[in-house]
């Protein structure tokens, strides 16, 4: 159980897949202007991680195996592609206003590299089933954190006397630099 | 070979039933934005936009089909609140329309000569008379849409801005006067411009 | 001795009170003009029920009050109306609203007065009464203390009956207080009465000791379960919800009413005005002004509602360095647009001002979010978010921050080291969102006739159709009547224009003698 709960931990906090991974960074620079989009993508990405981690390593474990090695990437993108386009049919259904807004970025959660590089972190990892659910999880959790901290503060961000030329994405750009080398105060956190 | 095609086929075919399970299950039926976007619209029917009222541009925004910056009367606010539930970039407001300020129909009494084209014009019956009448505006009604000024044979409605009243007035923003400090280059004065504010 | 409560926050400015209460509450002699806004009061204007010309007595209602929330207004003395028009009153805005300008005679002459006994009448009509009586808050708000009352079934158990009076400078309710006290407990005992309250506060703030001695005295005398509370002096211990805080230590939820927890609050000026309407007949004309500040006699005076703010200044003897008035205490009262503008009943206290005694605010600076603010707000609020929104204009969360429950009491001004003016920030977001959903409403109003509009568009094309149908099928079933063997009248006819034809053609042939036989048999025929 501790390896688990180490697991979660290093994925979260120590390991953050987008602000010391650098992985990700499309949606979280794209849809952290408001919170309630944030919180969603995060949920999505959530959903999305953590059945892509499972089902691809069955995939690889049981279907493709040593000798089909190189269709690792291949067959991940599929199912990857297939669990989002499912998402993307409930999300409609539930909550039409998180839908539209988050627009484009939730297919494109297909092409998030973070979503195929976790599954791939796990094969090379050589994590059994339950630690790549738990890494897949892990690793959308941390980025649903990031995503929800860095909302807040762009949304407070609106109100500030923020000078013309850092307006907009610049202010933004440096705010997620600051925050990756404060989530880099995390390493050492797990000896 | 044979195999990794047959592998690449079966979770082709088994995502794809699943996918079309799904299509099923979660069917959207109609759309429920559109109200969400009428909600924003000023609701004064006027048709600026190209549309023939609030509700089919409400419609075509939902629908992709228009874009969120034709509505003259709502004013950039407005515009700021359908990029916001719609998660677009907000765009100033399109065309030549310029947003005008609040104002009401006013219909010259004396010159009216009762056709009724601008009964017939409003969008939210807003003016009472009959044929051969007099009509007058009820203004608490008038949208100031202006679909009336147009249809006078006579010329006799006129736009008139709501005027600030007791009962109207709001407080406004508080603006200071800068700080007069001495500033003796072009760039301490573009600071203290951009600053908004006079340093201490 | 009760137990008192605190509220959270509250500042300590210097009061300034004792300027004003060395000599006892004059009588302002009557001016040479007295103007009379129609709305002295919160809600609906008073309708003008004068004309220009009319002679007027002392009491005589001038305003008629319309709507829910309205108050009457009468004329202050007898004289007669010159004009009814736009004038500058003691509005922020500094725009104009209608009022009575009054010349008075000089006699002073009242219309009949008719005082009641309040125990022979019911509720409702002790409400109408006062309406009439244009009784409304005298605390500041002017709001009518006819609604107040008008609690339905709420049961209230604590009537309370606000002297706190902590603003700074103001001392009209103390010296009230010290020199009427009779008449304001028993106007506390007739508010009573009206609600039904189990037990009666009066909250007073420990520094008026003379206040609370007076009170106690009369209360005393008139042989009354009444109670007296010395309250801390803390800024702003006198706003209704902070003062029912400290003496019964109930909150008034966001939103709600003070009724919706069994307190009510009155004024002890209004207390005395409830007492002068009933007990006497008198409607409010006139109230205690404290003229203060920048002044050589700083005094209370009892002034005639409508007296010109300049008048009364002159017998405060503004100094030469004045440079501005306020209406109202220095931390909640407003600068006056011009010292023309006249007494309204909300008036409790004019200030001269000068560079000396307020000196020119300081220009802000950036927050520093230090949140001296948080500390001091007596609503539990957090200002430095709320300015946060306010000056970027997000409203929507700054109303998820309580926005509406600022009592803009002006204490997080007070204490902010940046000199941010953080309330004049929150009326800006408060009055523009009250503007926004106000064309909301007439938003929605105007989509819900636009759409009936549609659908009685819909139902005529339906109707058209339907009746152009039925037409279309009495048409059809005309045609084919006319296929059908023609009836006997039919036949008829056709066979008299025959014999015309017939006859006509015989005529021109035969004599006339034999045409006229010929006709009379033709007609008989028929």
């Amino acid at each position: 159980m501790t390896e688990y709960l180490l697991i979660l931990i290093s994925t979260v906090f120590v390991n953050n897949i987008v602000m010391v991974k650098i992985l990700g960074l499309c949606p979280f620079m794209g849809v952290s202007k408001k919170l309630e989009a944030a919180i969603g993508m995060g949920a999505a990405t959530t959903f999305v991680l953590t059945l892509g981690s499972g089902a691809s390593y069955l995939i690889n474990h049981y279907l493709l195996g040593p000798d089909l090695a190189y269709l690792t990437t291949l067959s991940f993108i599929v199912v990857i592609a297939g669990i989002v386009q499912f998402t993307e049919m409930v999300v409609e259904k539930t909550s039409p206003a998180l839908y539209q807004t988050l627009g484009i970025y939730l297919p494109l959660i297909t092409t998030n590299c973070a979503v195929l590089g976790i599954p791939l972190l796990n094969v090379q990892a050589k994590h059994n089933f339950m630690e790549s659910i738990f890494f897949g999880m892990g690793g959308a959790l941390g980025f649903t954190l990031v995503m929800v901290l860095f909302a807040g503060i762009r949304e407070r961000m609106e109100g500030a006397d923020v000078p013309v030329i850092f307006k907009g994405s610049a202010i933004a750009m440096v705010t997620a630099g600051l925050m990756s080398l404060s989530f880099m105060g995390f390493s050492g956190l797990i000896k | 070979m044979l195999s990794a095609l047959l592998v690449m086929a079966g979770i082709a075919i088994a995502l794809g039933a699943v996918l079309g399970y799904a299509a099923i299950k979660f069917r959207v039926e109609g759309n429920p934005l559109v109200d969400k976007i009428d909600a924003i619209l000023p609701q004064t029917q006027c048709g600026q936009c190209g549309f023939p009222g609030c509700k089919p541009y409400a419609t075509a925004i939902a629908a992709g089909e228009a874009d969120i910056n034709k509505c003259p009367p709502g004013g950039e606010e407005g515009i700021h609140k359908l990029a916001e539930l719609l998660g677009m970039e907000f765009k100033p407001l399109g065309g030549n329309a310029v947003p005008k300020p609040k104002s009401v129909a006013f219909i010259d009494e004396a010159t009216c000569i009762g056709c009724t084209l601008c009964i017939q014009a409003c969008p939210v019956d807003a003016i009472a008379g009959a044929a051969k009448q007099m009509h007058t505006i009820i203004a608490a009604e008038c949208t100031g849409c202006e679909l009336c000024v147009a249809p006078c044979p006579v010329d006799c409605i006129s736009m008139k801005v709501i005027e600030e009243k007791i009962t109207n007035w709001k407080w406004k923003y508080p603006v200071y006067a800068l700080n007069t400090v001495e500033t003796t280059n072009v760039a301490g004065a573009a600071l203290q411009k951009t600053n908004g504010r006079a340093p201490g | 001795m009760r137990k008192l409560n605190h509220f959270h926050g509250g500042i300590h400015p210097p009061s300034n009170k004792t300027q004003s209460t060395q000599v006892a509450i004059a009588h302002a002699p009557l001016p040479s003009k007295l103007i009379v806004p129609f709305h002295q009061h919160a809600g609906e204007i008073a309708k003008p029920v004068v004309q220009v010309g009319d002679h007027v007595l002392k009491g005589q209602l001038i305003g008629m009050p319309d709507g829910f929330v309205s108050s009457a207004v009468h004329a202050p003395t007898s004289g007669t109306i010159t004009a009814i028009d736009l004038q500058l009153i003691a509005h922020p805005s500094g725009l104009p609203n209608l009022c009575a300008t009054l010349i008075p005679d000089g006699k002073d002459e009242w219309v009949e007065r008719k005082a009641v006994d309040y125990r022979d009448h019911s509720q409702p009509e002790l409400q109408q009464l006062l309406r009439m009586n244009g009784v409304v808050g005298l605390g500041g708000a002017a709001f009518p203390s006819d609604v107040k009352l008008r609690i339905g079934k709420q049961k209230i158990k604590t009537l309370i009956l606000n002297g706190a009076e902590c603003e700074p400078y103001i001392t009209c309710d103390d010296m009230l207080m010290r020199e009427r006290a009779n008449e304001i407990v028993q106007g506390a005992q007739m508010l009573r009465f009206m609600l039904d309250a189990d037990e009666v506060l009066y909250g007073v703030e420990d520094n008026k000791p003379e206040a609370i001695a007076a009170l106690q005295q009369a209360i005393k005398e008139s042989n009354l379960n009444h109670d007296v509370v010395a309250i801390p002096t803390v800024y702003p211990g006198g706003s209704a919800k902070q003062l029912i805080r400290v003496l019964t230590g109930l909150e008034v939820p966001s939103g709600k009413l003070p009724t919706d927890i069994g307190v009510q609050c009155f004024n002890v000026a209004t207390a005395y005005s409830v007492c002068r309407a009933l007990a006497h007949g008198e409607p409010l004309l006139s109230r205690i002004i404290t003229i203060t500040g920048n002044v050589r006699r700083a005094q209370n005076f009892e002034a005639l509602i409508g007296t010109p703010i300049d008048y009364l200044v002159a017998l405060g003897e503004a100094l030469s360095d004045t440079d501005g008035y306020i209406m109202g205490g220095p931390m909640m009262g407003i600068p006056l647009p011009s010292v023309h503008v006249p007494v309204v009943k909300a008036t409790n206290c004019i200030i001269a001002t000068s560079a000396k005694l307020f000196p020119q605010p300081q220009p802000s600076m950036p927050c520093i979010r230090c949140t001296r603010c948080v500390e001091a707000c007596p609503a539990d609020l957090q200002p430095q978010d709320l300015y946060w929104f306010a000056q970027s204009k997000e409203f929507g969360k700054a109303q998820k921050f309580s926005l509406f429950d600022c009592i803009e009491c002006g204490a997080c001004s007070y204490v902010c080291p940046s000199h941010i003016p953080l309330v004049q920030y929150y009326r800006f977001a408060k009055s523009e969102i009250r503007a926004r959903e106000h064309d909301k409403q007439l938003a929605d109003q105007a989509r819900v006739r636009h759409e009936f509009r549609e659908h009685r568009f819909e139902r005529e094309k339906q109707e058209k159709a339907d009746k152009l149908a039925a037409r279309e099928a009495a048409a059809q079933a005309a045609k084919l009547a006319s296929t059908q063997p023609l009836t006997p009248q039919q036949l008829a006819e056709q066979a008299d224009l025959e014999a015309r034809r017939e006859h006509i053609r015989e005529v021109a042939q035969s004599s006339v003698e034999n045409t006229a036989v010929e006709n009379t048999t033709e007609r008989t025929g028929n």
